[in-house]
């Protein structure tokens, strides 16, 4: 059967979780409570508490992150690099919703506590560091490049009209963060066999790619029950999604040319 | 432990073709037919008195009452294997219990329905 609950050494051990105050005289005090897993202890996850002084603090969560990390404790691993919703690096669970820490202020997230967990079952390689091996391969294995028989124009690049170019204008923003297809049930369950949200999208990007000659190739490598069909229109995807993209759409596209070409 | 490749894993055993599309159509183009099916059953249900044995031998028997009948039966069941085969592969990952669900799925389903079938048929074709 699907693992419903955690295997026994990944089961948060709630008396282990550490509790940082807030220096004295701070005034706005928000707690943060974050997942600290390190394999090197062979001890089981825990919730640490950070109270932060926002008055000294920027705005989004990983301002918040960082400045753990730079004068609380240096231990806490995660992900990050552009800081603005770019990169895609520091994807993780903030309150229940995958996004990404740099683009998600702390103030729309209301008052209360913030929780933060790595991105949903996955492998956790550290803290909010997960495993994303089995999510780049999948990317990899959609082939996300342009394949054409007809050569490129000796003097110029190969044309598209805009309308052409606008199909692929939105799906071509995906920055791989992994918030979709880790915000699946679907891809939780059978991550091996589904490609998820995330391959998909980037699939339909090069079907519609007017460019591109391998649609029947590209729609061949899709036709499969699990590959494709795993989508059962849950629609997290879309819902995660921090650039606002909707891979449940791109693939009942996907699913509807599956249909067209055969009647 | 194996020392396989991601890409390798991810590409398996490559895509299944067979009947993917088909299987995704057939559920569609059933949804679609058990839309009016099961409101001529409802309101026909409802316009009957369940408790008199004789009235509703008769309206299974009566019109071409057989004929809806059975075609709500085997598009009801052919939904319904289709939609269960989703769960059991869904949630069921051994291979040997995988194998015996879908094939538990589709026996009671289609023994079910015919049992279905062969009772109407019978009680319409009885006084004939």
């Amino acid at each position: 059967m699907v693992e419903f609950a955690l295997p026994k050494n990944s089961r948060i051990d709630k008396s282990a979780g550490k509790t940082h105050a807030a220096q004295a005289g701070a005034k706005r005090v928000r707690r943060f409570r974050i997942y600290r897993f390190d394999p090197s202890t062979g001890e089981n996850p825990r919730v640490d508490t950070f109270e932060l002084d926002m008055d000294r603090c920027g705005p989004m969560v990983l301002d918040a992150l960082l400045k753990i990390k730079n004068e609380v404790d240096s231990s806490l691993s995660l992900r990050r690099s552009c800081r603005e919703g770019i990169c895609g690096s520091c994807a993780m669970n903030i309150n229940g919703q995958n996004t990404l820490a740099c683009t998600r202020s702390c103030e729309e997230l209301g008052s209360g506590d913030i929780s933060i967990y790595p991105l949903p079952h996955q492998p956790v390689v550290k803290d909010l560091v997960t495993d994303l091996t089995n999510f780049y391969a999948q990317y990899a294995a959609i082939k996300p490049w342009l394949q054409s028989r007809t050569p490129a124009p000796p003097d110029r690049e190969r044309l598209q009209s805009k309308e052409d170019q606008e199909k692929i204008d939105r799906p071509s923003a995906c920055i791989l963060c992994a918030c979709c297809s880790t915000s699946c049930p679907s891809y939780w369950w059978n991550s091996e066999r589904y490609l998820g949200p995330a391959a998909l999208l980037a699939a339909y990007r090069w079907i519609v790619d007017s460019r591109d000659e391998s649609t029947g190739e590209r729609l061949d490598a899709l036709e499969d029950p699990f590959r494709l069909y795993r989508c059962h229109t849950i629609m997290n995807c879309a819902e995660a999604c921090p650039k606002d993209l909707n891979p449940a759409k791109a693939i009942a596209e996907i699913k509807q040319m599956m249909a067209e070409r055969q009647h | 432990m194996s020392l396989r490749t991601p890409m390798s894993r991810v590409l398996g055993s490559g895509p299944a073709r067979g009947g993917a599309v088909h299987h995704w159509w057939v559920q569609r183009l059933t949804s679609i037919a058990l839309v009016p099916l099961t409101l001529w059953l409802l309101l026909s249900l409802l316009s009957l008195s369940l408790a008199d044995h004789a009235a509703v031998t008769h309206w299974i028997g009566s019109n071409l009452n057989p004929l809806w009948l059975t075609l709500t039966v085997a598009v009801m069941a052919w939904h319904s294997v289709l939609g269960v085969q989703v769960v059991i592969e869904d949630y069921v990952h051994g291979a040997a219990a995988k194998t015996f669900a879908l094939f538990l799925n589709q026996f009671v389903h289609w023994l079910s329905a015919a049992v279905a079938v062969y009772a109407v048929l019978h009680i319409a074709f009885r006084g004939a």
